[in-house]
């Protein structure tokens, strides 16, 4: 008994080395991203008068960019806390809604440190790769993502407030690009597969131009544009395309046949 | 203690919340399908949102964005990795500006 149990956890932890090690790989790209971000950020950050260790704590602590670029205004003009606090609720509200999605992927029993690990890495990109793995996922995959981004974020955080002119300004702007570039691979490799993704991405993608670029809509926070469009599209879709789930019972291969035709359906209507 | 890192950990008690209140609240399975497919769609909607159309000012130029942009696409419906994807997003864009600063 004893053996077979030591067996069955050696293998289990070989598993998740072997998992932590795909996430740091997979986390490169977001590395580099964030070590260019972060270098900007940390340019602003010393422009607002702060040290780099100071850039450096704020930036392991909280790994977002668009609250951390926030907080600058608010801590030069001396805010209270509760402006901050409230600041950073509506800014990064849309964590909630990543976070509710990340807790159907990972197994139901995962223990409470488990979930406390992986909470401090749920970021836009970190998120976006740890959804994109096959049910359930493992932690030890997204503390290998969390690891590598965090050191770049916070790395790049460090030295942009000690330096701006180490890296020309056109080549840090243009690694930005690198997430940007990261988030269409991970959403376009599943709409070649699935029509209904690609026109959900469509949709998604036009709504949030419409907040952006139209007269009244266009004052809405960036944060908030995001909220909405997810909220609105998923609702949308979720309504009139409900997702059935891709582990549908072997017997039910008739009944799986029936919802691809009336997707496909749907989605004409859609597109028309 | 120092203001700024005062403001800093409040910042963090925040966003940490923000962060693991969903992942500790919601313990099991979901069954109401459509609060399933809901949050089955949430990735996709989400990272639309973020990417487009803010990729288009990611860059100091638009025409470096937009290259970028559509180099990225084109990589990835080619089923390029997500290395390549987001190295080939940088240098197209960073091409694209060095040579249209020299126009």
């Amino acid at each position: 008994m004893i053996p077979l149990m030591e067996k069955n956890n050696h293998k289990k932890s070989n598993n998740s080395m072997k998992e932590f090690r795909e996430g740091l790989r997979d986390g490169i790209p977001i590395c580099l991203g964030y070590a260019a971000v972060c270098f900007a950020f940390g340019i602003s950050a010393s422009d607002a008068g702060l040290r780099p260790y100071e850039t450096a704590l704020m930036s392991v602590m909280n790994l977002t960019s668009t609250g951390q670029f926030a907080a600058l205004p608010l801590i030069t003009t001396g805010a209270t806390f509760m402006e901050m606090a409230a600041m950073q609720l509506i800014i990064n509200l849309r964590y909630v809604l990543m976070s509710c999605a990340l807790t159907q992927n990972i197994r139901p029993e995962t223990s409470i440190p488990r979930r406390l690990s992986i909470a401090y890495g749920v970021t836009d990109e970190i998120f976006a790769l740890s959804v994109s793995r096959k049910y359930p996922l493992n932690p030890a995959y997204t503390y290998g993502l969390v690891l590598i981004s965090a050191f770049g974020w916070t790395a790049g955080g460090f030295f942009g407030t000690f330096a701006g002119d180490i890296l020309p300004h056109r080549l840090t702007s243009c690694l930005g690009l690198a997430i940007y570039g990261m988030f269409l691979k991970i959403i376009l490799s599943d709409a070649r597969e699935s029509r209904v993704v690609s026109v959900i991405i469509m949709a998604s993608m036009g709504m949030s131009c419409l907040f952006t670029y139209s007269p009244v809509l266009k004052s809405i926070s960036p944060g908030f544009r995001v909220i909405i469009v997810t909220l609105a599209v998923s609702a949308v879709a979720s309504l009139i395309v409900p997702y059935k789930g891709d582990d549908t019972p072997a017997g039910d291969s008739s009944d799986t046949h029936e919802n691809i035709n009336i997707k496909d359906d749907t989605d004409e209507a859609l597109s028309k | 203690m120092n203001r700024t890192i005062a403001y800093i950990f409040v910042m963090a008690a925040v966003i940490y919340s923000i962060r693991a209140l969903p992942l500790v609240l919601i313990r099991g399975e979901i069954k109401n399908p459509f609060i399933r497919s809901f949050l089955h769609y949430v990735p996709y909607v989400t990272l639309s949102a973020l990417t487009f159309p803010s990729i288009l000012t990611a860059t100091d130029t638009v025409p470096g964005s937009v290259v970028g942009f559509i180099t990225a696409v084109v990589m990835s419906l080619w089923n390029k990795s997500l290395l390549m994807v987001a190295v080939g997003a940088c240098l197209s864009a960073y091409i694209t500006e060095l040579i249209v600063s020299f126009l």
